[in-house]
């Protein structure tokens, strides 16, 4: 038993902040700081400098211009972009379609499309959900109908993320309802310009703009934008959620907030105290630190058991429901923190003068309701409890 | 014992249920989000002809009501019709005026000429004993010094009630005219800071503290209320969303795991109605701040798990600006936030 890193991952590490640190400019890291949302040309150029270094597509092999990392090299890669608050890579394309490319696409696919990915000419995004398959995704009903050298694409996504900012979209459509359900499912890449293809905003409830539904009516696509077989897209599917969720703990991003919180709670004055003097408060700050700490080594464990192949969708899944739930209560307590000073809003149009609390605090209640979609998407924890007792109790 | 509201109250009940129904729907409600003051003055001016204001002080000081009962019956139909109406602010400040004795304004506030907030905590003063804004007396008026924070329904108010600072005790005075900084509530509803340099203002009292700690502890039970409000649309919003969603070829209400979670939600609100009613019973009495310290800690712990579940079942649709349930499940989080959260609560009731 040894829970250190080893010096070649220890100085992976000192390397990962050196370049951090050079790289991440003032104006990056006080948006991540204050939760504040990145424009379309942020992420870019943080993709950018990332692929210059030959970092951005963290889980392709070398040959496709991957790093070559393992399991280990990218926990602490996630773990000190966080800390660092530097954007998240956009997954979509990089850490989705490329690994669905690099198991299932032709080489035609792979040498279009993976360069296009890493260079940023191309903003890839998801078309899984639809309005009546979120949970029960293989009961979609987006159908693509074979006419000719074209699909004729007609139906609904939902839930797109970053799709305003996408000229591309991987859909999972219907190409036959003979069979199962599971079995008429093909994985096809559309144009977002098409014709027919036209994308409407959904408004979170904190006001902000993330996700959009993207409606298709006629949008015809070659049948060489298929992925893989015909009919056989639910492998793709299943692939790319159990086997590319990267840092699904999000032990980096915790640990940061709650470093943060307890920054917080030490400028915060309640009751004529700092918060943190608050016993019923620090208590609370105390247990979330505990099960952080627990959640750390659980992902180490399984991390290391994925080093020697052994992982498996429940480790996953276990690790995706502590994950989120400990990274909410944190951004609970940090809206709580706040006392009344929480409801101004929205924070980018209060006038001067108008709050009095630390400026990477503002944002607290907005980013609290933000985050509630961690326990519901990428597979609800309900569905992620399925998939555990599934393991547990056989069938 | 019997837990039915009196005639009068049930009539009151459905006045103000009918009301928010029929002329204040969800259109009205995003319609005064976004801009100041943050709330319809027409539709303040009606409810206000509805005689809500009056309910909210006893008839020897020129109400018609002012019981607990009187405050959670109204309250309990604010937060069912999620009105963003400054009335917590109007309850608050008609109380604390009237126990001043200042009749002239009182029935100012109960005919509805004057909407009037009040003015308590600072940046860093979250109690009474905090705090620092200062009066002063100058010839035969007096001035105010320092900063009041998250003011409710100061927006738009034609004055506000101010607790500052006198040599000895708080006293509570009227500043007309005053300089604010304004801003909208994640929740919904205006609040703002209150800017006090030299302010000139009246003085209704140069012994205020338990008339503004009684005048905060309506206000206490009152979003108790509403939050009961608010958990009973929610629970029902949920029961109806898991019957009529399908997935896997049924409706997810079929998931046994699911329906526990709804029934568990269900369990935590009756235990809240019951906490508030108790609450209500003890308003006036020497218990008042022991129990209503006690119902707005249930109502935060409580409030936090409904809001969170009921977002969390409906899944993606519950985190839409577009679905009335995400703004219903904001409000009843934010209620936790407003006059001491369930900490400072459980500190109120540990000390007791």
């Amino acid at each position: 038993m040894d829970l250190s890193f080893t010096p070649e991952e220890e100085a992976f590490r000192a390397e990962v902040r050196a370049f951090l640190s050079e790289n991440l400019s003032p104006e990056l890291v006080r948006k991540g700081r204050n939760s504040e949302s990145l424009t379309k040309e942020e992420m870019e150029g943080w993709h950018a400098r990332l692929n210059a270094r030959g970092w951005l597509a963290v889980t392709w092999p070398t040959e496709y211009g991957g790093p070559g990392w393992g399991a280990v090299e990218r926990h602490i890669f996630d773990e000190e972009c966080a800390l660092a608050n530097a954007p998240r890579i956009v997954p979509f394309g990089l850490n989705m379609l490329g690994p669905v490319l690099i198991k299932f696409g032709t080489n035609k696919q792979r040498a279009e499309i993976l360069p296009r990915i890493l260079d940023g000419s191309d903003w890839w995004c998801q078309g899984y959900s639809e309005p009546g398959a979120g949970s029960d995704l293989a009961s979609l009903k987006t159908r693509a109908v074979r006419d000719g050298g074209d699909y004729v694409i007609n139906g609904q996504k939902t839930w797109t993320t970053l799709g305003q900012h996408a000229n591309k979209i991987f859909c999972l459509v219907r190409t036959s309802t003979e069979g199962k359900p599971q079995e008429g499912i093909s994985f096809v890449l559309v144009d977002m310009d098409a014709p027919g293809v036209e994308l409407r905003p959904i408004k979170l409830l904190e006001g902000g703009h993330e996700v959009n539904e993207v409606f298709f009516t006629d949008v015809r696509v070659p049948v060489e934008n298929l992925v893989g077989e015909e009919n056989k897209g639910w492998t793709i599917a299943k692939y790319l959620l159990t086997h590319e969720r990267t840092n699904i703990a999000g032990v980096g991003f915790s640990t940061r907030d709650l470093e943060k919180l307890k920054d917080l709670s030490q400028m915060l004055v309640r009751a004529g105290r700092p918060l943190a003097q608050d016993p019923l408060f620090a208590a609370e700050m105390a247990e979330v630190e505990i099960d952080l700490e627990a959640l750390r080594v659980t992902n180490l464990r399984m991390l290391s058991a994925a080093k020697e192949g052994a992982a498996s969708g429940t480790q996953s899944s276990m690790l995706k429901i502590k994950g989120t739930v400990i990274r909410q209560r944190v951004l609970s307590l940090t809206r709580t923190a706040l006392g009344a000073a929480a409801a101004p809003f929205p924070v980018e149009d209060l006038p001067e003068n108008a709050v009095t609390v630390p400026e990477d605090a503002r944002r607290a209640a907005a980013s609290y309701f933000n985050n509630r979609k961690l326990s519901i998407f990428g597979g609800s924890n309900e569905i992620q409890r399925n998939i555990i007792a599934k393991d547990l109790f056989g069938g | 014992m019997d837990f039915n509201l009196t005639e009068d109250r049930q009539m009151l009940s459905n006045t103000v249920r009918r009301y928010l129904a029929d002329q204040y729907d969800f259109d009205t409600r995003y319609g005064v989000l976004d801009a100041a003051p943050f709330h319809s003055p027409a539709k303040w001016a009606e409810l206000s002809e509805l005689g809500l204001i009056g309910a909210f002080v006893p008839e020897q000081q020129g109400g018609f009501g002012g019981t607990g009962f009187d405050i959670t019956t109204i309250f309990e139909e604010l937060g069912r019709g999620l009105c963003p109406e400054p009335m917590l602010a109007a309850l608050m400040s008609a109380r604390a005026a009237a126990d001043c004795g200042a009749a002239a304004l009182v029935e100012e506030l109960v005919t509805g000429g004057k909407r009037i907030a009040l003015a308590v905590f600072e940046p860093d003063a979250d109690s009474l004993a905090l705090i620092r804004t200062s009066a002063d007396k100058s010839g035969d008026h007096w001035v105010l010094n320092g900063r009041k924070s998250v003011v409710y329904g100061l927006p738009g108010a034609d004055g506000v009630l101010v607790a500052a600072r006198l040599d000895e005790g708080l006293g509570l005075f009227l500043v007309e005219n005053p300089e604010t900084v304004d801003y909208a509530m994640i929740d919904g509803g205006g609040a703002g800071e209150l800017i006090l340099d030299s302010a000139t203002a009246i003085c209704l009292s140069e012994n205020a503290g338990d008339i503004i700690e009684s005048a905060l502890n309506a206000g206490r039970l009152a979003l108790c209320a509403e939050a009961v409000g608010v958990m009973e649309v929610l629970v029902n919003m949920t029961v109806d969303y898991l019957k009529q969603r399908t997935q896997f070829g049924r409706p997810i209400a079929s998931f046994q795991a699911l329906q526990h979670r709804t029934v568990d939600m269900a369990i935590e609100m009756e235990q809240c109605r019951s906490i508030t009613i108790l609450a209500a019973s003890k308003l006036g009495s020497d218990a008042e701040a022991k129990y209503i310290a006690m119902a707005k800690n249930l109502i935060g712990r409580a409030g936090t798990m409904i809001a969170e579940e009921c977002i969390q079942l409906h899944g993606g649709i519950g985190m839409t600006w577009e679905y009335p349930g995400s703004h219903y499940a904001k409000r009843l989080m934010m209620i936790d936030h407003q006059l001491g959260d369930h900490y400072a609560q459980l500190h109120r009731v540990m000390a007791s």
